[in-house]
């Protein structure tokens, strides 16, 4: 099939015959009865792995399989924000290569995924927060990404419209990430999808697995809504159902599903430059391109499959915005929504083998898994190509938390509500 | 969300804290013979169910009992909440 | 002016307002959009995308077209809707979305650019070259996207919280809304209306018809009378319930006092969570539109909204009264407004019928089998053009309603993520089975909705609610009501080469939907966000039904095929000062105060933030420039003399029982059973996962009775953890635990001074070295009979005590203690002083146990016992954990005036640094008075082997890379002389 080329000289070519020659983003194959490599999630981590493992890893007859439609999870619910501010040696390398991945992603997807560096910014309300994102911002540093610790007055430039004045939580100063920012994300995994259908994949939709079929302890298929698929090897990427897919294959993780709330406002001129984050509550926010605060906090708390939350934790957040820049209270939300999220028992994901030979297993991103998109992609389809993890990821070992070499970013222990 | 306390009757989900699986009761013997796999199980691995979930709930801003509260995590419709110290003293293996 | 007679305004009073700097009036009773039109004003915005002039196109919460900037200054409100905005004397409202003038929007040039920005554009463009996107491209584009504007001052208004019980929650005020409240009312049950308008009853107000032979008006106006004298009947006007939330709870917020000037000392909004036990959903039906070639000109809106401003507001959509208005519609419904119109004298061009077997019902021309294939009329309709059977006219008119059928407004029963059902005979979605649980839909937006149906369900279902929960009750009786049900014909959409709007805020038309399949966007998720179609203010609620029609032409299925969308909250937008602005500035969260905090106030202390605490930072006093200063003599005052700190805020859990001492074992790391009465030990907690999670003294006061201390952080936590363990892990045990942190004051005593200056307090107790030597514990009493807790141990290193007192006396103890120890140089200190001494002394504190480091890494690894179980002790000897060399030291700059910061990571000298290659980092810093230089505590590979390295501290945050000493702890006394003396 022929690809529509995206440029604007395609665009004004287009525009002026009536746009009758764009071609599908994507085809609608019917699913094959064999393939080499099946992934199951359609969503922004699938697409992507998908993308690349035909695209540098070289392999072919691929498979997603989806059960709603594509980009149905939570690439498309989530608050948009890509970062590589961590702390620890386990996740900040993966996440700047994740970062790497992003700074070329439309040039390499030729689709406007609508990037926009417009940098992030978590504030600081005491000295022993300042001497933690030192040591965080160095960090980043040190695994060559950027940081810039922020005084007061260096916000007051920036932010002018935060609450400097009678704030229960002075803000003290901030550490920023120049580069970080937000991406459009629906845009991402249509770009993957369609870059991935480009080189072959096939991108099957409301098709959802319902089982492994495995012989000598080795993966061969998927029983799926639409029949039985055999595959030499199988991806899982399915955030927010991993322990209901993983446990068709009798495994349990080290994992609870909860909901995670988001919310956007009414559509605003520019207000707020990039991505601010507060350090005395739960609440970050940003500014879509479009014009809508998007914002969110905390998750609700408890194990819930419901994609959707309660009133406290929306009174909660907004309160949080309002005690931080109070000039939004005139800003009307407009929607929210809620998201599963697999919270993992120390807050850092897994891209891994498991037990059952050749069946991988990508999740546990926790509420941050749409920064990761790209690595996560990437990192996964070397480990389903070659066998071996990818350098950046090889710390997101399903065996870490028998071993004692978990990745906790907050110290926050064996309770996933805490991450 | 409210959660009917055995002994307060329905009260706001705000006043408690959530913990997670009910099965964090059973906790191993720390001095048995093969504690530390019995101990990652118990520390680590969730059922996760979609659908109906026991679960410690503590009325922290009420009278700091710890409850199991049944509930499905598919629609959050509550099943049934007993004292978990009775629960405990129920089902544990004596 | 296109006012005309009648209406439910009040004329006797006239309000005065401005609309884009122009001076219009009003009346009580009129919203800004009948105000506008009856002053004759149709151009009132401009759409978000092509900048396409727009009017008034509905009456209600559904208007994507006439948003305005709402009052000026600090209370300035972007995106109000000019239908639901309740006019009153002195309203500024100003026209949003144009550059230049709203007339002459120089952003009107995207309008010509259309070709060039169909559905998804931005997708394909802007991205060469690559530099461009955040240079030049994307701030463009955020230039000219976004709807209104913040004024970016803080919300100057207050907003209120509260919380309803009941058990019928009416939502709608409607013939439905009436008749269930009515019902449920009279049957004595404790019921709720909530109306999201200002005057009850819903399109009962917009109608001509009668209720038992009175206007609709009259009827409601005795319902009224009734509502105000029934106790157990509490009506929220202008009160929009945005959504429905677990267990009964949904959220509402009444615009209190935004009819009003100013909130004055009131409040603006009050945000109400309401528990009901049961919900009658009577929310009414959205009318929708039929798209066809320019059909977004100011003058064309909804037939029925028409009807209201006409029936309601004595105001008619065109210039002025004698212009011909004309209908469009599918359905018999239009054909009701242009008998309205009729009735009211404004002059009917003609209803254009889709239906051919369309005939008049009054005296007007019908074209039966037609539709509408154009308009004219830049800033205004002027015409419209009319297709029948293949020929064309133009027919003069200034105004054009539109109806396509009704939608009802199933919102709120899907907010548990339920799914409506397609109504076949109805041509539309109704609630499905899965509503949220107590929740009946009543009416019209349960696709019963002529106004008899509607009255009579309204009753049946408040009479089904009250019987699921005991309580009997008769369907109110009902008065003669029209009962026509005009269900429309399945006409979605006249095609066309010309641009038909779909979504009118987004400027979606059915030429990009018609892309969007094309181009395989074709799932209605898809469509919806590859097109924008239903994400403007408006949420689709005049759009998404016709959309997902539209699409289901293009595909060959069928429109319950095709999908629906998922509805979420809220219902319509709600302000986030309402949603969040209960408690703000200072009062964002409550201040938990010492009880020495009054007197340190007066002692001119400086205060800072412990989590809710407020503690004392520092005392300054006069001649003291800097901070740095008054710690210097602070802490040279303990080390040489006497200094005093209030601890209260450390968390103090008595646990009492005969298994005290086991129970603590569990929970202890190091052996608590063991302890001494009189005695106090050191303690650390571990985590289940094995790190160590908190650290503190536990006293034994009794055989049963010992009292435990946490670090400030995790009082509460640690609490909980004792309660989890007692109640759900060794419910066996014998003990209770009681949280004392509130009921005593502690008072760190420290210093060489210490001793004298607490005999001369506490009541004959022997404090020397023999009888109450260091980790010794009494329960004692002071100041002649006062009971008091004294504890010797020491956080600062020196000689020290702990004295506790019940809380109240807290104050006065401070103020003893300070008295009678003038001439022992006692000196009060702060947290910033607490800090530098426990540095000094090499102490743990929250930035070494942060909850990523283990009982090894503290040095601490031999107190975890491998002789009983204790939490966290078996996962503490996992590999990982084992084989963690890092180990807790101080550090020295070896430039004694180098700086030296925690956070700075650690490497060998001349080693490349890179995150991989770190060997440690430095927890925490300050400058030590005793040594005279800057010292740090931190983490290194291998430490303890290691003392007396120079390594290096790097912190190219700010850019720099300072050599340090590694050094044994602690900093001072490190034989303990002191502690002992």
């Amino acid at each position: 099939m022929r690809v529509s080329k995206f440029s604007g000289f395609r665009l004004v070519r287009e525009a002026l015959r009536g746009h009758r020659g764009w071609t599908p983003l994507w085809r609608n194959p019917e699913p094959q009865p064999t393939y080499d490599i099946v992934i199951v999630g359609g969503g922004g981590h699938g697409l992507a792995t998908a993308y690349y493992l035909a695209k540098v890893f070289g392999q072919t007859r691929i498979a997603v399989l989806e059960k709603g439609w594509l980009g149905s999870g939570n690439v498309g619910r989530n608050t948009t924000i890509i970062r590589s501010n961590y702390l620890l040696p386990g996740n900040q390398p993966f996440y700047e290569f994740s970062m790497k991945l992003w700074e070329n992603l439309e040039q390499d997807l030729n689709f406007n995924a609508m990037v926009s560096q417009r940098g992030i910014i978590n504030l600081i309300h005491s000295d022993a927060q300042r001497d933690a994102y030192r040591r965080r911002g160095n960090a980043m540093l040190l695994s060559g990404a950027d940081a810039r610790l922020l005084s007061r007055e260096d916000l007051r430039d920036l932010v002018p419209f935060l609450n400097y004045d009678d704030a229960r939580f002075p803000i003290r100063g901030g550490l920023m990430q120049p580069r970080a920012g937000t991406a459009r994300h629906d845009g991402v995994a249509w770009g993957y999808a369609r870059g991935a259908d480009a080189l072959g994949v096939d991108l099957v939709q409301n098709c959802e697995v319902t089982g492994f079929r495995t012989r000598d302890g080795r993966i061969c298929g998927v029983e799926t809504s639409r029949g039985p698929i055999d595959a030499g090897k199988v991806g899982i990427a399915v955030a927010g159902s991993s322990g209901r897919v993983m446990a068709l294959a009798g495994l349990r993780l080290p994992i609870e599903s909860h909901v995670l709330q988001a919310f956007v406002t009414e559509g605003l001129k520019p207000v707020i430059p990039g991505v601010l984050t507060f350090g005395a509550g739960h609440f970050y926010i940003s500014q879509s391109d479009k014009g809508g605060l998007v914002f969110g906090g905390d998750i609700d708390g408890y194990n819930s499959y419901a994609q959707r939350g309660n009133l406290p934790v929306v009174e909660d957040v907004v309160e949080s915005g309002m005690a931080l820049m109070p000039m939004i209270g005139r800003a009307r939300l407009l929607r929210s929504w809620g998201g599963v999220v697999d919270m993992s028992m120390d807050g850092s994901p897994i891209i891994d083998r498991t037990p059952v030979d050749g069946l991988y297993f990508n999740g546990g991103w926790c509420y941050g898994g749409f920064k990761a998109t790209p690595a996560s992609g990437y990192a996964f389809a070397h480990l389903i190509a070659t066998g071996r993890p990818h350098a950046s990821a090889a710390a997101y070992r399903l065996d870490r938390f028998a071993r004692g070499h978990v990745i906790d970013e907050r110290g926050a222990g064996a309770q996933p509500n805490l991450h | 969300m409210l959660i009917p306390h055995p002994l307060l009757g329905p009260r706001d989900a705000q006043e408690f804290t959530y913990l997670g699986d009910a099965r964090l009761l059973a906790r191993p013997d720390g001095m048995a013979e093969g504690a530390e796999a019995a101990f990652y199980d118990y520390v680590y691995l969730r059922n996760n169910p979609a659908g109906v979930h026991r679960e410690l709930w503590f009325h922290e801003h009420g009278d700091r009992s710890w409850l199991v509260v049944t509930r499905d995590t598919l629609t959050h419709d509550i099943l049934g909440a007993e004292l978990a110290t009775d629960v405990v003293r129920r089902e544990r293996p004596r | 002016m296109s006012r005309i007679t009648g209406g439910v305004i009040d004329r006797g009073t006239t309000l005065s307002f401005h609309f884009d700097g122009k001076r219009y009036q009003g009346h009580p009773g009129d919203t800004l959009a009948s105000a506008l039109l009856a002053n004759g004003v149709r151009l009132i915005g401009r759409s978000f995308k092509y900048h396409r002039p727009r009017g008034v196109f509905s009456s209600g919460a559904e208007e994507p077209n006439a948003l305005v900037r709402l009052g000026s200054g600090a209370r300035a409100e972007p995106n109000s809707r000019a239908t639901v905005v309740e006019l009153f004397d002195g309203l500024v409202a100003t026209s949003q979305t144009h550059v230049g003038s709203l007339r002459r929007d120089a952003l009107a040039l995207n309008d010509l650019l259309a070709p060039f920005l169909p559905a998804g554009f931005y997708y394909k463009t802007f991205m060469w070259p690559k530099a461009f996107w955040e240079s030049v491209y994307e701030p463009a584009i955020r230039r000219a996207a976004g709807l209104g504007r913040l004024s970016g001052e803080p919300d100057p208004d207050r907003y209120g919280r509260g919380f309803l019980h009941c058990e019928v929650l009416v939502i709608g005020g409607g013939a439905a809304g009436l008749a269930a409240a009515l019902t449920a009312a009279r049957a004595g049950a404790r019921v709720v209306l909530a109306d999201d308008d200002f005057r009850l009853g819903g399109r009962l107000l917009s109608e001509s018809h009668d209720l038992d032979g009175v206007p609709a008006v009259e009827w409601v106006a005795r319902a009224e009378a009734e509502f105000a004298s029934l106790p157990n009947l509490r009506v929220l006007r202008r009160t929009t319930v945005f959504g429905a939330y677990d267990h009964g709870v949904y959220g509402a917020v009444e615009r209190v006092s935004d009819h009003q000037p100013e909130p004055g000392d009131g409040m603006r909004q009050t945000l109400w969570r309401i528990t009901a036990k049961r919900t009658v959903l009577a929310a009414g039906a959205t009318e929708r539109h039929i798209p066809f070639a320019d059909n977004d000109r100011p003058g064309i809106m909804l037939a029925g909204a028409m009807r209201s401003f006409v029936n309601r507001w004595a105001a008619t959509p065109q210039r002025t009264p004698a212009d011909p208005v004309a209908i469009f519609t599918n359905n018999d419904d239009g054909h009701r407004t242009a008998q309205d119109l009729l009735a009211r004298g404004v002059p009917v061009a003609g209803v254009v019928d889709t239906r051919d077997d369309a005939v008049a019902q009054g005296e007007y021309r019908v074209i039966a089998g037609a539709t509408v294939t154009g308009t004219r009329g830049r800033l205004g309709l002027r015409a419209i053009k009319v297709t029948q059977a293949g020929r064309s006219e133009w027919v003069d008119c200034a105004a054009l309603g539109v109806s396509g059928g009704w939608n009802p407004n199933v919102h709120l029963t899907c907010h548990h993520r339920g799914r409506p059902v397609w109504d076949a005979a109805l041509l539309a979605f109704v609630p499905g089975s899965d509503n949220p649980p107590g929740l009946l839909a009543a009416g019209a937006c349960a696709g019963r909705g002529s106004t008899r149906a509607a009255l009579a369900d309204g009753a049946r279902m408040a009479a089904a609610a009250l019987a699921e929960i005991g309580i009997a009750a008769d369907p109110c009786e009902l008065p003669e009501a029209e009962d026509s049900a005009s269900p429309p014909q399945p006409f979605w959409y006249v095609p066309g080469t010309r641009r038909a709007w779909v979504d009118f805020q987004n400027d979606v038309t059915v030429k990009d939907i018609a892309l969007a399949h094309q181009e395989n966007m074709r799932p209605v998720e898809h469509l919806k966000r590859w097109t924008t179609l239903g994400m403007a203010t408006d949420q689709g609620k005049t759009s998404n039904v016709t959309a997902l029609a539209i699409m289901a032409d293009l595909t060959g299925r069928t429109i319950p095929d095709t999908g629906t969308t998922v509805f979420r909250p809220p219902y319509a937008p709600v302000s986030l000062g309402v949603l969040g602005g209960g408690d703000q500035g200072e009062n964002f969260r409550p201040r938990r105060l010492t009880p020495t905090h009054h007197w340190a106030k007066a002692q001119g202390a400086v205060f800072v933030e412990a989590g809710a605490w407020m503690r004392a930072q520092y005392f300054p006093q006069s001649g003291e420039a800097h901070w740095q200063q008054s710690v210097e003599r602070e802490a040279r005052a303990v080390r040489s003399a006497v200094g005093l700190c209030d601890v209260t805020t450390l968390g103090k859990i008595d646990v009492q029982g005969t298994d005290a001492g086991a129970f603590l074992d569990r929970l202890y790391c190091n052996a608590m059973a063991s302890l001494k009465v009189g005695r106090v030990r050191y303690g650390l907690m571990l985590r289940e996962d094995g790190f160590a999670y908190d650290d503190g003294t536990c006293a034994r006061l009794a055989v049963d009775h010992y009292v435990v201390t946490t670090t400030t952080a995790n009082a509460g936590l640690v609490y909980r953890n004792l309660e989890f363990a007692r109640q759900c892990l060794w419910p066996e045990f014998d003990v209770q635990l009681v949280s004392v942190t509130d009921a005593w004051a502690q008072i760190a005593v420290a210093g060489p001074n210490s001793r004298a200056l607490l005999e001369r307090v506490v009541d004959g107790l022997d404090l020397s070295n023999a009888a109450f030597p260091f980790m010794a514990c009494a329960g004692v009493t002071v100041c002649g009979g006062l009971r008091a807790r004294l504890f010797r141990i020491s956080f600062s290193g020196e000689l020290a005590y702990e004295i506790a007192v019940p809380a109240r006396y807290g104050h006065a103890l401070m103020a003893r203690l300070m008295d009678c120890g003038q001439d022992l140089g006692v000196t009060p200190y702060g947290t910033e002083t607490l800090g530098v001494l426990r540095i000094e002394k090499g102490h743990p504190a929250g930035a070494e146990i942060n909850g990523q480091t283990s009982a090894a890494m503290l040095g601490l690894g031999r107190m975890v016992s491998p002789a009983k179980d204790a939490i966290g002790a078996v996962m503490s000897r996992r590999e990982g954990l084992a084989a963690e060399t890092r180990r807790l030291i101080g550090l020295v700059p070896v430039d004694p005036a180098a700086r030296l910061v925690a956070g700075a990571h650690l490497f060998p000298n001349g080693a490349r640094q890179s995150l991989e290659s770190g060997e440690g980092w430095i927890t925490s810093a300050c400058f030590s008075p005793q040594l005279g230089s800057r010292i740090g505590l931190g983490f290194l590979e291998r430490g303890e082997d290691r003392l007396g390295d120079i390594i290096v501290a790097a912190n190219p945050l700010e850019g720099e890379s300072v050599p340090v000493r590694a050094v044994s702890l602690p900093f001072v006394d490190p034989t303990g002389e002191r502690l002992r003396a």
